[in-house]
């Protein structure tokens, strides 16, 4: 089941793509964030909350002056490691409470930091790259049923009543369990400390709250015989600590967009594109996988118009993870089900579609997001439309499946809901397993011709953002229509310009880490 | 006159009804006869578990029909429409121009920490909702689409800075009460700041009705499948209502 696209079409927006995105990396490396420095102290083992709950990595990189600042927070950070001998954690303690202050050991010389540095910059990584090992042995002894990998959410607000709902559900088939964030938390720019039990929409994401699902879901894979993933999110203003935190709890998918913050947020583009490199470098290096948002420009405007940006920003995403050092297999590019189901041969544009990146992009574990929009009070009907959707997964031998509530449009999903859709999802998969490899597109037919328009679209599209700019493509609206300034939204106090000298240990480490 | 009614299955007054819930119980035939008389319990007769199977570790799910020995009095129901006001975009237009005499400004939010801006979009954003065009569209309306998460004390002070006709609320997510709490916030700032009575205040969302909006003290509100024209229509007639009330007052205090 081939549909035939014109591969200099495809070649053609894979350079558009690179000359969009090599322009804003120059700015990327130039450039660092608060939540970049707070990271590289919760990798080196900062973690904790001071007075006011306020957490320790924000305590310690808000008290540093602009000038320092300039330099990361790491040097000054090995510098008071050297002079009190203390661990990381307990240092970043004593600062909290005002026993220490960073400004305190300005005078150390770097070379006392970086050797102060190193053996907690070694373990930090070996810790990271032992999660991995730990992930990919299990997955050999407890492999997983063959893709389309049933994902489902849990949203409780409760980390324990959610522990609840991903154990049955991964007992009713789901490989995937995501634990859906607090409604808000992305415009948080601190991470949440401790296990939590009050979220709207969501639950917070926490480290401790990484670690009880965790446990969990592994104790069901060993029951199951079959490794079960564990998603949050990388999105918002705290990407890059959220993947520090993940890869440590042995999650093995990230929400990770290169734009979707700056779009659906009002997060300020530079803080967004800084975020997503370093958190998808740590993301690369740690083996999980990313998936990115293009369900939100199906969601929030016409699914059939919006085809071609879907494909434009599927294209953008994966140059901005090839340039974090993301191999294909861990980019999970996004997709949704959201075209108005009374439209005539809606089915088919969505076949369309889906095929379209399953070629375009082979080796990626394509993520597909199901219908949201459409879905009303009318479970019935719902059903039947996830149903279709299902279909649509398996024939296009999408990797990351998430499946579709019938009481989408009503509640978070209840248990009971839960199962009904991942037994819908199933016995769709199931009957029809082998249904895509069976047929063949009519050359020149409707599908076929639908994939080639959504091809030149989303090239002509590309042209236009290559020749713009991608910075100031986003301010003329040319995505979702929504504009933003290149200075505005939330988080832009927390860019700086890198100084002559700046450090992270982390980001030298990482780059040219063969994946 | 009264005419009641019971549900209806295949014979007028069987009261039937289908129910599906899951109980917190490993399956057995226990659990089914379980669920037999917590439907009992419910008030119904004739009942019927149809479905009963495990679909967890300690969770079981079923399917019930029954009937209900209870009938409903419809002709005793109230719950107003706020659509009442069917307009096409020009003749809104052209009723704002002759009753209000300029535009009419007004401002949408998804209020508290609500993200979900679909609802508060399909009625503003030009593009519109099922080929209806959205209020950015209309000559007569000013409009500001405020966007996701806004603080409600932030839209009520843009209120009170531009001189806001009407606002518009959106809310989607409704776990635990989050919309009502935020939609009763945003009325009694309202009140507090003495700016009630000069916004018409209108809230939307998928769960929203228009009786539970008059319940929380709004002037109208739309639920799932509005079109931006009923919402449209329903700020030009209530507001041009409401100044015209406001001249006669004028004029009889004789300022």
């Amino acid at each position: 089941m081939e549909l035939r696209v014109d591969r200099a079409k495809i070649d053609r927006c894979r350079e558009l793509a690179e000359a969009t995105v090599a322009p804003v990396e120059d700015f990327i490396r130039a450039h660092s964030t608060v939540s970049v420095e707070r990271a590289v102290l919760r990798l080196l083992g900062v973690d904790g909350v001071g007075s006011d709950e306020v957490p320790v990595p924000n305590l310690i990189v808000d008290a540093l002056a602009p000038a320092e600042r300039a330099f990361g927070v790491t040097l000054a950070f090995g510098r008071a490691l050297a002079e009190t001998g203390l661990a990381p954690h307990a240092l970043g303690e004593a600062i909290a409470d005002g026993t220490h202050r960073l400004a305190d050991f300005a005078d150390t010389p770097e070379a006392a930091a970086r050797g102060a540095l190193q053996p907690h910059v070694d373990r930090a990584l070996a810790q990271v790259r032992a999660r991995r090992d730990q992930r990919s042995t299990l997955m050999e002894r407890l492999p997983q049923q063959p893709p389309p990998l049933l994902y489902v959410i849990v949203a409780s607000g409760n980390i324990y009543e959610d522990r609840t709902a991903a154990v049955a559900a991964a007992e009713a088939g789901a490989q995937i369990i995501a634990v859906i964030r607090s409604t808000g938390q992305s415009l948080l720019d601190f991470v949440p400390f401790g296990p939590t039990t009050e979220g709207f929409g969501g639950t917070y994401a926490t480290q401790a709250n990484f670690h009880i699902m965790r446990a969990a879901l592994d104790e069901a894979s060993e029951k199951l015989g079959r490794y079960v993933m564990l998603t949050n999110y990388a999105s918002g203003l705290c990407m890059p600590e959220i993947a520090a935190m993940a890869a440590i709890e042995r999650l093995d998918m990230l929400l990770n967009d290169s734009m979707y913050g700056i779009l659906f947020r009002d997060i300020n583009m530079k803080r967004t594109f800084i975020d997503q490199h370093f958190s998808r470098m740590l993301n690369a290096y740690s083996g999980i996988i990313i998936n990115t948002g293009e369900d939100n420009y199906l969601t929030t405007a016409d699914a059939v118009e919006q085809a071609p940006a879907v494909l434009a920003s599927q294209f953008i995403n994966e140059e901005f993870a090839h340039r974090a050092g993301m191999p294909d297999r861990q980019i999970g590019l996004g997709d949704a089900y959201e075209i108005n189901p009374d439209l005539e041969n809606g089915f088919l544009f969505q076949l369309a579609q889906a095929q379209l990146a399953r070629q375009i992009f082979p080796d990626a574990p394509l993520k597909y997001m199901p219908p949201t929009k459409h879905m009303t009070g009318d479970i019935f009907k719902g059903h039947l439309i996830d149903a279709m959707f299902n279909l649509t997964s398996v024939m296009t031998r999408q990797t990351i499946h998430l499946c579709g509530m019938l009481t989408e449009a009503i509640h978070t999903p209840f248990l009971g809901d839960r199962v009904l859709s991942l037994e819908n999802a199933r016995y769709i998969m199931n009957t029809a397993r082998h249904f895509g490899d069976e047929i063949v597109f009519k050359p020149g037919g409707t599908i076929e011709r639908r994939a080639q328009d959504v091809l030149a679209g989303c090239e002509r599209l590309l042209e236009r953002v290559a020749s713009m700019g991608l910075m100031d493509a986003i301010d003329a609206a040319v995505f979702a229509d929504v504009s933003r300034h290149p200075d505005g939204g939330r988080g832009f106090d927390g860019v700086f310009a890198r100084g002559d000298g700046y450090y992270n240990p982390f980001e030298e480490a990482l780059r040219g880490v063969p994946a | 006159m009264s005419k009641l009614v019971k549900p209806y299955g295949d014979t007028m007054n069987d009261g039937k009804v289908q129910l599906s819930f899951t109980l917190p119980v490993e399956w057995s035939e226990a659990a089914d006869e379980a669920a037999r008389q917590l439907a009992v319990k419910m008030g119904f007769g004739d009942v019927q578990v149809v479905e009963g199977r495990r679909i967890a570790d300690g969770f079981s799910f079923f399917v019930v029909y029954a009937a209900t020995p209870q009938s409903i009095d419809v002709e005793s129901i109230k719950a107003p429409s706020a659509r009442a006001h069917a307009m096409s975009m020009e003749e809104i237009d052209a009723f704002v121009t002759e009753r209000i005499g300029r535009k009419v400004r007004i401002a949408g939010a998804c209020i508290g920490t609500d993200a979900h801006t679909v609802g508060i979009d399909a009625i503003l954003n030009m593009k519109g909702y099922k080929g209806d065009y959205g209020l950015e569209r209309y000559h007569s309306f000013e409009s500001h689409n405020l966007g996701s998460q806004i603080a409600v004390e932030d839209l009520v002070r843009f209120a009170k800075e531009r001189h806001i006709d009407a606002i518009l609320a959106s809310q989607v997510v409704t776990q635990k009460g989050s919309d009502v709490r935020n939609f009763t916030e945003l009325a009694e700032l309202l009140e507090a700041e003495g700016l009630r009575d000069d916004v018409v205040l209108i809230c939307g969302g998928p769960r929203v009705t228009n009786l539970m909006a008059s319940e929380l003290g709004y002037d109208a509100g739309f639920g799932r499948g509005t079109l931006p024209s009923e919402v449209a229509a329903f700020v030009a007639v209530t507001l041009s209502e409401r100044l015209a009330r406001r001249e006669k007052v004028t004029e009889r205090s004789g300022v």
